[in-house]
């Protein structure tokens, strides 16, 4: 029975490190952009959040109306006219993407920075829906079944988007080959930072689900950088449903991890899973070839 | 004839340079003196970075990583054995993780490097809080040496000149040109017969060597050491700046950037000390914008082009 509730805790998180890795596929799948910052979105969905529920008693869903949109435009911004310079300027693939860390790491040091000079660095939390729920037997506070629910409807609503419309046909032709696509009449810029920009949307709005049930503080981002990563590279790059599957096991590896070994090395778990498959399977667990 | 010239004349401004650096510490302040210690590790830091990620293009945030194993040692040894022999072990410690952190590591390209060097310094502190816990109960420890502020001035100051002279002598080498040879192509080195993984695991765990001894002697000013202040990876990120900013094209360019960024981390953190981050930050972006090539970049340009304008100004 309490490997059942091991199990159920890691997929309950793990669907979230699934919603977080789409994003960031969305970002360096589509875009091809590696944003170390990508996880400041996420602080910042949490923390409006969570102020927004403090100080005036806003149902946190309500809060993604204000980080999503916020984060959809801050994120376009920087593509267009931190990263974009950048892509002009760049001499061979390496020198843009050492450029575009150095530039992603000095952003994600300003955005931690003025969240520290203004939030302080504690750790934050708040109580929401925190009702006792009987699941199969075992009990899971009613916040994270949301949670889960909501990401996983999210990630679901995305991968039709990208699976069914027109928008979606031309999104992954970029993901395949932007110049192929270029040809082909997509506009590659355009959709590109349209790419970047709903990643970072979509990690503000991970932001407030993670706050219903887990604490955070202002240097929490590269946390779920860090992990969107690993799942996005066990996922394959570019691949979405691999992404979400990934994303349930990276959460199953930690809570059995927690459970068998120690919660304090959850953070080593998620290193060892991140070698092992970038030595074994670098492109990807569900990726053929 | 002129260049022969030339040469000596530099020869000679740092041979008076490490003289004057030697005979100053009698005479100044033990602030001053203490400044000068954080500028001759970090200068020394961002060199041996330099030596390896400068050439290869494996950027490693793996300094603060190397720098803590280093600090631990000391904080582990210093009450067992002399002074000396914990110097000398502690860069053997991080010679052997950096081997072994190299071997799994170096095949992986580009971001994915980057991200496992980052994450290593948190995952060492990690491992190293959970073992400190669960199996000795003790999270702090305290270092019982007796090291005056000269004397942590004067090892700094050899292992500045030693490690200055040996990126010098590397650059102008055979080593150092197989290291630029993997930086640009690293299948085109292989091909013209580099043994690259052997190049790059023995230069990677040689840098660590000098990085872990640079924490062991600065481990000496603290009495309390604990992981979090060990293993601060705030520190990688300094070095890799500091470096950027003197330019990675030649061997001195990086000790050159440690100093006014010393300078302004120092004034920073005495005045601002919570808008560090945003000022690191700040930096990172304005150097990749306005000075891709550093300042030694900048000099070398100077006659051609009085002022570096940004180069995606340049029409496509």
């Amino acid at each position: 029975m309490i490997l059942f509730e091991v199990v159920l805790s890691g997929v309950l998180i793990g669907g979230m490190y699934g919603l977080v890795a789409l994003g960031l596929n969305l970002q360096y799948g589509i875009a091809r952009m590696m944003n170390l910052a990508y996880g400041e979105a996420l602080m910042g969905g949490a923390f409006t959040a969570f102020w927004f529920f403090m100080l005036w008693h806003i149902d946190p869903f309500a809060s993604m109306l204000l980080s999503v949109p916020v984060a959809f435009a801050g994120n376009w911004l920087v593509y267009r006219y931190l990263l974009t310079p950048l892509i002009h300027r760049a001499a061979n693939p390496e020198a843009l993407e050492a450029d575009t860390i150095l530039v992603t790491f000095g952003l994600l040091f300003v955005f931690q920075g003025l969240a520290l000079v203004e939030w302080g660095g504690e750790y934050r939390g708040y109580t929401y829906l925190a009702v006792p729920v009987d699941l199969l037997g075992a009990t899971v506070a009613l916040n994270r079944l949301i949670a889960f629910a909501a990401a996983i409807v999210l990630a679901l609503a995305l991968y039709w988007v990208l699976r069914e419309t027109r928008l979606g046909g031309a999104l992954r032709a970029i993901a395949i080959d932007p110049l192929a696509a270029q040809l082909v009449g997509v506009d590659v810029p355009r959709l590109s930072a349209l790419a970047f920009a709903a990643g970072g949307a979509i990690m503000a709005a991970a932001g407030m689900l993670v706050s219903m049930f887990l604490s955070f503080n202002a240097s929490i981002g590269i946390v779920y950088t860090l992990k969107a990563l690993i799942v996005v590279i066990m996922g394959g790059v570019g691949r979405m449903l691999g992404c979400l599957v990934a994303g349930l096991l990276l959460g199953f590896a930690e809570a059995l991890g927690a459970y068998l070994v120690d919660p304090g090395l959850t953070l080593a778990i998620n290193f060892a899973l991140f070698l092992l498959v970038l030595l074994v399977r670098p492109q990807g667990l569900f990726s053929r070839g | 004839m002129a260049e022969r010239q030339f040469a000596s004349w530099w020869i000679a401004l740092a041979v008076v340079v490490v003289a004057v650096m030697a005979a100053v510490p009698w005479l100044l302040s033990a602030y001053t003196v203490s400044l000068l210690i954080s500028i001759l590790a970090y200068a020394t830091l961002a060199t041996a970075w330099a030596v390896f990620s400068g050439t290869t293009r494996y950027i490693s945030l793996a300094t603060a990583a190397f720098v803590g194993i280093g600090t631990y040692t000391v904080a582990l040894l210093s009450d067992h054995l002399p002074l000396a022999a914990v110097l000398a072990i502690a860069p053997l410690v991080g010679f052997v993780v950096a081997l072994g952190v190299g071997l799994s590591s170096l095949r992986l390209s580009g971001i994915y490097f980057v991200i496992f060097t980052f994450g290593l310094a948190e995952l060492i502190k990690q491992l190293v809080i959970w073992y400190e816990i669960n199996k000795t109960k003790t999270l702090a420890r305290y270092i019982f040496v007796n090291a005056s502020g000269t004397l942590i001035y004067g090892l700094l100051l050899g292992t500045a000149v030693v490690v200055l002279l040996g990126a010098w002598w590397l650059s102008r080498g055979r080593l150092g040109y197989a290291l630029r040879v993997i930086g640009e192509d690293e299948t085109v080195a292989r091909h013209t017969g580099i043994d690259t993984t052997r190049v790059k695991v023995l230069v990677f765990a040689a840098t660590a060597a000098v990085m872990a001894l640079v924490g062991a002697v600065l481990s000496l000013r603290y009495t309390y050491v604990d992981p979090n202040i060990a293993f601060n990876s705030l520190v990688s990120f300094q070095v890799l700046i500091m470096a950027l900013l003197g330019g990675i094209g030649r061997p001195w360019g990086p000790a050159l950037g440690a100093v006014p960024l010393v300078l302004l981390f120092e004034l920073l953190s005495g005045t601002f000390p919570h808008h560090f981050g945003i000022a690191l930050g700040i930096c990172f972006v304005v150097i990749v914008y306005y000075l891709p090539g550093g300042v030694t970049g900048l000099i070398e340009r100077w006659p051609a082009r009085p002022w570096p304008m940004p180069r995606h100004r340049k029409p496509s």
